[in-house]
Parts: structure tokens; C-alpha cells; sequence
């Protein structure tokens, strides 16, 4: 177990965006949290990355050491250097993730230098590296991620998240806003680097497709609360809640 | 210059109070001062007065230097390293006028050293105060445009931001490149910018036998690095901060050593290189 979710309920006003909402998971396994706009999904990521705290409940973190950690009791400085060192973010929007007045090498060796590594040389090198892993070429190391297709913002942020080779991930709609084959591209690419690395991933995502490449298990939320949860296939094939039923038999066939 | 010996007026204009501050006002920048003393390099706030000149010029040091000032204080300002520009003649007028002090140009003779963008060649000595103006006390601003989010950043120490702007500037320079306004780190603790001083001035203020007060008036900032204090220049390993001057020898005293300035004097291509420091460069020829 590297994440513990307990019971996390969380209210905004009269809307209940979490209600005990409860779930594990394990070193290296991808879980999947699908469900449509306004189901909850994106407050629950916030609330265990720790960006937001919950009315009620907990979350408990298992790091390197193995010692348990619950993150609402962490000090700002501790959850701080998690969220840079054992924790990564991918952002849907690659310019929220990404620092686009710095080229993509700064972009990508920023972690690195958070990390505390202060020799350049070191730093670029890793960056050429990650940005080749990214399929980027890293004779654009120095230009701005503002000249980068969407495509190509959206693989700088996950280098850039990768390159300290964090533990856990959370992956916010990253597939969002791409064009079709960007998307089949880039989900790919995740795949392979989640299988390479041997992360633990939290993904948020309504697009039922990603979620069945990529996740081992789905959880699927509706007004805040889990309404199923199992290993993919299972609940993408046999979908037992009849929310599931409709979200799964609303996928386009192409 | 004309006034090199200690010049005094008959008396101070009684029109004004001591250092044209009121008392109050005078107690409230020391208490900052003092606080700012305390966590060197860590940026105090205060509550910053219209001063008689514009925003730019110099208001956060002149009123540092109004709150230490004292009637015995011999006051020294320049600009650009100059005693003679026309913010520092203003500011030594200025204080010459409310507060009767005696001026100088002489940096040896000085109690109060105020400055725009330099430090002195001449080195300092215990017991002299030298003043910064300070257009952005922040040094994070161009990263992080969040004040609070900067405040939280020093707070954790979390400077791996700035590290980014360093590398971002040897990738686009080849080098260490600001060569002013170069951040540095102040016991090990806080990160500072130094103001816009040429990264050549940067390494006199590690363990300066001086105090350096920094007073940023549009800012509403004073932050201080105490005497003998460590002042450490951001760099990389494999790119060491390098103190950068003209490669040059001063065309009027003959200093290789010491800051220079690029002086265009026709509009055929002649230019000279002299010391920017102008009463260093007096006393050598």
C-alpha cells in the first residue's frame, strides 16, 4: 500500500463534491478515476495530493523509508518537499504544469536543482536524456515551451515530472485537450514510462479509452461518491452500476 | 570634486525637524532597522513615507539614512559609484539642509556611505554604515509573481526556483550572466538581491567589516546584512560565479583593478573606460 484514502468527505456549500470516499493502492499500479464533469474526481485528486484538506477523513502515505505519513498532519515544508521529491503532477493543461517564460531544459531540470543538485552540466545532461525518453528533441533544449505543440508541452510536463523519478504520480486529465491521434501517441508514451519506472498513478480522466490502456483498476465516481470500483476489464466489461453501464455504453465506437 | 573636505553649513533649516522625518517616523524605521539586523538578509516592511523626491531616486535609502543619521554623522552619496550625478549632489544636499550634517566624498572620511548600484572601491571599515537604494527588494519577482508565494518560498527555503533563473542565463549567455543585481545568499539563510550592483561589487559584501542596510521605498522594504556576515554569490559547480570588469585600464588613473565605465566621446566610434568610482579614481592620480 503506498496511498490510503479513508472516508474523505468534502462539502463546497451545499454540493458535496466527496462523500466518503474511501481507496488504496499499491506501489506501481495505475488507478484510474473516471466519472463526468462535476462528479467529484478532480477535488478527490486535490485532496490527496494534499492540495486541499477535507472536511473529514484522511489520507495516509507510505514513503521511501516505508513509514507512514498522513498528509493532512504534514507541515507545509514536508509536504512541500514530497510534492518535489517522491511526487509528481501532470497538469491538463500543460501551461499550468509547465514555467513557460523558461526553456523546456529549465523546465525539465528544475526539479533537479529544487532537489538540490547545482552542477550544470549534470543538469542538462538529464535533460537531454528525459526529453529523448519524451520523444523531444533535445536540440530544442533551449527554446520555449511557448514554441511546443500541445503535444509537445503536454510530454515536457510529464519529462519534467519524471525526472527526479518520483514515486507517485497524479495525472490530471492528461490526454485532455489533444487531438485524437496526439492523444494515442501520448497515452503511449505514459505506458511505457509508467511500465519502465515502475510508478504508482493516480489518473483522472473521463475518457473511458485512456482509462482501459492505461489503468489496472477503475474507480468510478458520481455526485462525489465511488459507485464502483474493480480491476479494469471487469468493470469496463461487465459494468455492475447502472452509472457505469451508461458511461461505458456512451463510448463512440469509431 | 569641490567639496572633498568635510563641508558644513552655518545651520540646519529649523524649518524642518532633524533628517526632515518626525521623530516618530524616525523610531519606527529603527525598530524595522534593528528587526532587519536581526535576520540578516530576511526583507522587513515598513511603512515607507512620501519623501520630497520621486519613487526611483533613491526614497527607501534616504530614509534609512534619515533614521541613523546622526549630527556628529559625516554623509557620503553616490550614484553609479559617482559623487557628482545629480541624485547624489541632490541627496547630499538634502541632508545637508535638514539635518546640518557634514558632507564628503572622501569614502575613507565617511560615517554613512549612501549608494545607487555600486559599492566602493576604497574598502569599508567597522563602525561605517553603507545604505543601498533599492528599486525591487524581491529577488524572486521575475519568477514568481505571488508575493504571498514568495514569502512562502523564503519562509521553507525553498530556492530551487532561483537556481532555475541561473541556469536559464548560462544557457542563454554561456555564463553566470546577470552581470548586476546578482542574487545572492546571506548566512547560509536567505536569499537577497544585492540591489543593482555590478556582480563585480558582489564579493565585498561577504564579510564586510561594515553594516549594509537596504531600503526599498516603493516596496515598503529594509533588510540588512550585519557586519562580518557570510554573503554568498548563486552560482553553479561547473559554473562558479566570476566577478566580470572591462578588460581594461582606467584611462584617467590608470586602475586595472577597479570598475569601470564605458564612455562614448564622438560619434565615430571613440570611447574611453574610467573608474566609475570617482573619488577612488581622484586619489590615485
Amino acid at each position: 500500500m503506498i496511498l490510503r484514502a479513508g472516508n474523505l468527505s468534502l462539502a463546497f456549500g451545499a454540493v458535496r463534491a466527496l462523500d466518503g470516499v474511501s481507496l488504496d493502492l499499491w506501489p506501481g499500479e495505475v488507478l484510474a478515476v473516471v466519472g463526468e464533469s462535476g462528479s467529484g474526481k478532480s477535488t478527490l485528486l486535490r485532496v490527496l495530493a494534499g492540495q486541499m484538506r477535507p472536511d473529514a477523513g484522511r489520507v495516509l502515505y507510505a514513503d521511501a523509508t516505508g513509514a507512514e505519513r498522513e498528509i493532512g498532519a504534514l507541515t507545509e515544508a514536508e509536504l512541500r518537499r514530497l510534492w518535489r521529491s517522491e511526487w509528481g503532477f501532470v497538469q491538463q493543461n500543460p501551461r499550468d504544469g509547465l514555467r513557460m517564460g523558461v526553456s523546456a531544459g529549465g523546465n525539465v531540470g528544475e526539479r533537479l536543482m529544487a532537489a538540490g543538485c547545482r552542477h550544470y552540466g549534470t543538469i542538462r545532461e538529464e535533460a537531454a536524456e528525459w526529453m529523448r525518453r519524451v520523444e523531444l528533441d533535445p536540440a530544442r533544449m533551449d527554446d520555449s515551451p511557448r514554441t511546443f505543440s500541445g503535444g509537445m508541452q503536454q510530454r515536457l510536463q510529464i519529462a519534467r515530472t519524471l525526472v527526479t523519478r518520483p514515486r507517485l504520480v497524479f495525472m490530471d486529465e492528461p490526454t485532455g485537450g489533444l487531438d485524437v491521434s496526439v492523444q494515442a501517441k501520448l497515452l503511449d508514451l505514459i505506458r511505457g514510462l509508467v511500465a519502465d519506472l515502475g510508478l504508482a498513478v493516480v489518473l483522472v480522466t473521463h475518457d473511458i479509452a485512456a482509462a482501459r490502456l492505461l489503468a489496472h483498476r477503475i474507480v468510478v465516481m458520481r455526485h462525489g461518491r465511488v459507485v464502483e470500483q474493480g480491476l479494469t476489464d471487469r468493470v469496463l466489461d461487465d459494468p455492475r452500476h447502472e452509472y457505469t453501464q451508461l458511461l461505458v455504453a456512451s463510448v463512440l465506437a469509431a | 570634486m569641490t567639496d572633498a573636505l568635510p563641508m558644513r553649513p552655518a545651520t540646519r533649516d529649523a524649518a524642518y525637524n532633524f533628517a526632515y522625518l518626525d521623530e516618530a517616523t524616525k523610531r519606527a524605521l529603527r525598530r524595522t532597522i534593528l528587526k532587519a539586523v536581526a535576520i540578516p538578509g530576511h526583507q522587513i516592511p515598513f511603512g515607507a513615507r512620501e519623501m520630497p523626491l520621486p519613487y526611483g531616486w533613491g526614497t527607501g535609502g534616504i530614509q534609512v539614512t534619515a533614521a541613523i543619521l546622526g549630527p556628529r554623522d559625516v554623509l557620503k552619496v553616490i550614484d553609479q559609484g559617482a559623487d557628482d550625478t545629480t541624485n547624489a549632489v541632490s541627496i547630499r544636499r538634502f541632508f545637508n539642509r535638514v539635518a546640518g550634517v557634514a558632507t564628503t566624498t572622501d569614502t575613507r572620511a565617511a560615517t554613512i556611505i549612501q549608494t545607487r548600484h555600486r559599492i566602493p572601491e576604497t574598502p569599508l571599515r567597522e563602525g561605517q554604515v553603507l545604505v543601498y537604494q533599492v528599486p525591487m527588494p524581491e529577488p524572486l519577482f521575475r519568477l514568481e509573481p505571488r508575493l504571498a508565494e514568495t514569502r512562502r518560498i523564503h519562509a521553507l527555503a525553498d530556492y530551487g526556483l532561483m537556481q532555475v533563473k541561473l541556469y536559464e542565463d548560462i544557457a542563454a549567455q554561456g555564463e553566470v550572466g546577470s552581470s548586476y543585481n546578482h542574487p545572492v545568499m546571506v548566512g547560509g539563510r536567505y536569499l537577497m538581491s544585492p540591489s543593482p550592483i555590478p556582480g563585480f561589487d558582489n564579493p565585498k559584501m561577504h564579510r564586510m567589516p561594515a553594516l549594509q542596510l537596504f531600503g526599498a521605498g516603493r516596496e515598503k522594504k529594509i533588510y540588512a546584512v550585519p557586519p562580518w556576515t557570510e554573503v554568498r554569490s548563486l552560482d553553479f559547480e561547473d559554473h562558479p560565479f566570476r566577478p566580470v570588469r572591462a578588460p581594461h585600464a582606467c584611462s584617467l588613473c590608470g586602475s586595472t583593478g577597479s570598475y569601470l565605465d564605458e564612455i562614448v566621446t564622438d560619434d565615430r566610434g571613440g570611447r574611453m573606460f574610467v573608474c566609475s568610482d570617482t573619488d577612488y579614481c581622484e586619489r590615485r592620480r
